[in-house]
């Protein structure tokens, strides 16, 4: 299934990009799921989105926890926590 | 309700006056947030910060009387002394007006999606969420 992904803030800064549309293998169900999968990339992905770093995610525009289920034409985002106002 | 993501400034004055028409409101509580002393670049998420900002005003809406309410964040590069944020809440009496305020912007610090990078002497760095933002938010719960 194809999701779009997108990136904000310092983890685009380190991906070096703020979009892209990914073709997600079978087993790929989760929030948490596509950031394990995103991270298996390597170099700039594993330490952009590594497990200890406080990350926040929005699934179709709503804020979601790791356990939320994505499908195909899904919107997510990866973020660290917000700091405006 | 009005809420907007821009990168232009606002006039406070012109905001309260445009949500003070109604006779039955009886105060009007605002808050403007300035840019201190280090330039600064607002990051934001098109469409969800704006969707974002429109639940936290409904959920104010559910919990007090609000008769009309205004909520503008800037985006884009900010220099020290500009406004950042305006949250004006029209309400019959006092207490509500306050008390929707304070908890919009509560909200805001912490679900809406902005992220500040701050143009510093020594380099560009993004800045840091603030436990102390995030207990703010807790106690409205």
């Amino acid at each position: 299934m194809k999701v779009k992904i997108l990136y904000f803030a310092s983890i685009r800064e380190k991906l070096g990009r703020d979009a892209e549309d990914v073709e997600l293998p079978p087993g790929v169900a989760t929030i948490a799921g596509l950031r394990t999968h995103l991270r298996s990339r390597g170099g700039a992905w594993a330490e952009a989105l590594a497990e200890g770093r406080l990350l926040r995610a929005a699934l179709n525009q709503d804020m979601a926890q790791p356990a939320a289920a994505i499908k195909a034409g899904d919107e997510i985002a990866f973020f660290p926590p917000v700091t405006g106002g | 309700m009005k809420v907007s993501v821009q990168k232009e400034d606002f006039d406070l004055g012109a905001e309260v006056k445009a949500i003070s028409a109604n006779p039955k409101i009886g105060a009007v509580a605002t808050f403007t947030g300035l840019v201190r002393d280090v330039a600064m670049t607002l990051e934001h998420y098109p469409g969800m910060t704006e969707r974002a900002i429109a639940q936290i005003v409904e959920q104010a809406r559910s919990r007090w009387q609000v008769m009309d309410c205004t909520v503008i964040h800037r985006y884009g590069k900010l220099r020290p002394n500009d406004q950042i944020v305006l949250v004006a809440v029209a309400s019959a009496h006092r207490g509500d007006a306050f008390a929707a305020c304070e908890f919009i912007m509560d909200y805001l610090k912490t679900q809406a999606p902005f992220w500040k990078k701050e143009q510093g002497a020594d380099g560009a760095r993004w800045v840091e969420a603030k436990a102390t933002d995030d207990k703010a938010a807790e106690r409205w719960k």
